[in-house]
């Protein structure tokens, strides 16, 4: 029988949540690392007993945790992650040049085929890749090289949030970084360009159709389609049919097309989910009520999940890294809010319970299926 | 033996007591003494000083014999009783919030 493990990141801490297939039941482990803020947890695909952890305060800075077993025990491995040569300069908020410097870690991303490779996203926006489980980290700095100079931070800071490693064709990764845009190499990050034609941030950039600058919340892809991504932009959710060269919006008739997070159904490529968010000035769900929107068809055409979901006086965030698939028969979506709730799906987003209720506010869900 | 305190979660991270001891070779400073903990407990490298740039991160604070030595210069020495082990350094989280 099949086990479902649900990694939690909070605010204070990081939880486990562990169930069969049925996913009715639920066992809570945590908190892991209890008072600190774990930006991301998440699994190896070749190692499910590999997990990782980003862990952090603005007192003690970063670590970055390791179990081998599950989740059960950790251990530090590396948190040196040194900019490679000298590190330069990125815009800051006056538009003067401000040079960048290590923040935090807010993504890890396990290889789905090396057991030790593992890529880490920092803030100021970096890549950095592990070959030894955490070991050692060397950064990836051609990214920085695309353009990197126009970069600035947004009100989040200047985030890489998000790393997709195409699992069809080992050299292609994508990463997104708040405020500057979405990025490709095709050589295992030997060289980026921006990937971005087809975006348009009218409210946020003088030029709505530059190069850099747009604010991409995070993308989504489908292992099985790697060519076709998914984003949720600040404004707008775009979808790309040509691994990133151009994108098309299909906000459709979401009641909002602000948001974070963006995830596709495990089985479904054209199925789709984002949980709309009224406005970047006012980030919780419209009319307070909680809604999760799903696209059967690839975007344009959504239709409201509310069963199971608050409807009324609900004023919560969804972050962007807050939610996630399993890959059981029966397609489990979950996402967790920034009033704590882990709310989860077991038919693909039509029925949803609050699995756990009162965490902390929630930074990241990703799921593990274990068989 | 130097006597050095901990905040909780470094303790937690290093998973020892409120006060520890450490070997250091004289002259004690700063930075012998940090660079005592971190060979002890690499854990907890990179958490109390930048592994870059060496300096102190800034919601930490070294206190001593009722002195604040948070902006003394790291190869500064310290007061004799900590030397001695009269008197332990206190590594603190600094106050946030309201």
């Amino acid at each position: 029988m099949a086990t479902v493990r649900v990694l939690v990141g909070t605010r204070k801490g990081a939880f486990i949540l562990t169930s069969d297939e049925a996913r009715r039941r639920w066992d809570v482990s945590g908190p892991h690392f209890a008072g600190w803020e774990i930006y991301h947890i998440k699994g190896s695909p070749v190692d499910p007993n590999r997990i990782y952890a980003s862990q952090s305060t603005s007192w003690f800075g970063q670590l970055i945790q390791r179990s081998d077993d599950g989740g059960v025990t950790w251990n530090p491995v590396s948190n040196e992650f040194t900019y490679e040569g000298v590190p330069g300069t990125h815009q800051w908020y006056d538009g003067t040049q401000h040079p960048w410097e290590f923040k935090r870690v807010w993504v890890l991303e396990p290889s789905p085929t090396e057991a030790e490779v593992v890529y880490a996203g920092v803030e100021d926006a970096a890549l950095f890749r592990s070959d030894d489980g955490g070991q050692s980290w060397q950064e990836l700095p051609a990214l920085r090289e695309a353009k990197g100079s126009l970069w600035q931070p947004g009100a989040g800071g200047m985030c890489l949030h998000t790393i997709l490693l195409d699992p069809a064709n080992p050299g292609r990764l994508f990463t997104a970084i708040s405020a500057a845009g979405a990025f490709r190499s095709d050589d295992g990050g030997k060289s980026w360009r921006p990937a971005t034609h087809g975006l348009k941030s009218n409210w946020e950039l003088p030029d709505p159709e530059a190069e850099i600058g747009h604010c991409v919340h995070s993308i989504a892809m489908h292992p099985s389609r790697p060519q076709v991504l998914f984003m949720q932009k600040h404004w707008d959710v775009m979808r790309s049919d040509d691994a990133g060269e151009n994108w098309y919006e299909i906000s459709g008739n979401l009641p909002s097309d602000f948001g974070f997070p963006i995830a596709v159904h495990a089985h479904e490529p054209d199925t789709i989910y984002v949980v709309p968010i009224k406005s970047d000035s006012e980030h919780y769900p419209p009319e307070g009520r909680l809604r999760v929107y799903r696209s059967r068809v690839g975007g344009n055409e959504w239709e409201a999940l509310t069963e199971g979901l608050p409807q009324a006086h609900c004023y919560v965030n969804v972050l962007r890294s807050a939610m996630a698939v399993d890959t059981l028969d029966s397609c489990g979506v979950y996402f967790g809010t920034t009033g704590g709730q882990v709310y989860a799906s077991s038919d693909s987003g039509d029925t949803w319970t609050a699995i756990v209720q009162h965490l902390p506010p929630v930074l990241s869900v990703e799921v593990q299926t274990l068989r | 033996m130097i006597r050095v305190v901990l905040p909780h979660h470094l303790r937690t991270l290093a998973n020892v007591g409120k006060e520890i001891e450490l070997s250091v070779s004289e002259p004690v400073t700063l930075a012998a003494v940090l660079g005592a903990l971190e060979a002890a407990y690499p854990m907890l490298r990179g958490t109390i000083r930048d592994p870059n740039t060496g300096q102190r991160r800034p919601l930490i604070r070294f206190f001593a014999c009722g002195q604040d030595f948070s902006h003394e210069p790291l190869d500064a020495p310290l007061p004799a009783a900590v030397a001695s082990g009269a008197e332990p350094l206190l590594i603190v989280g600094a106050m946030a919030g309201g």
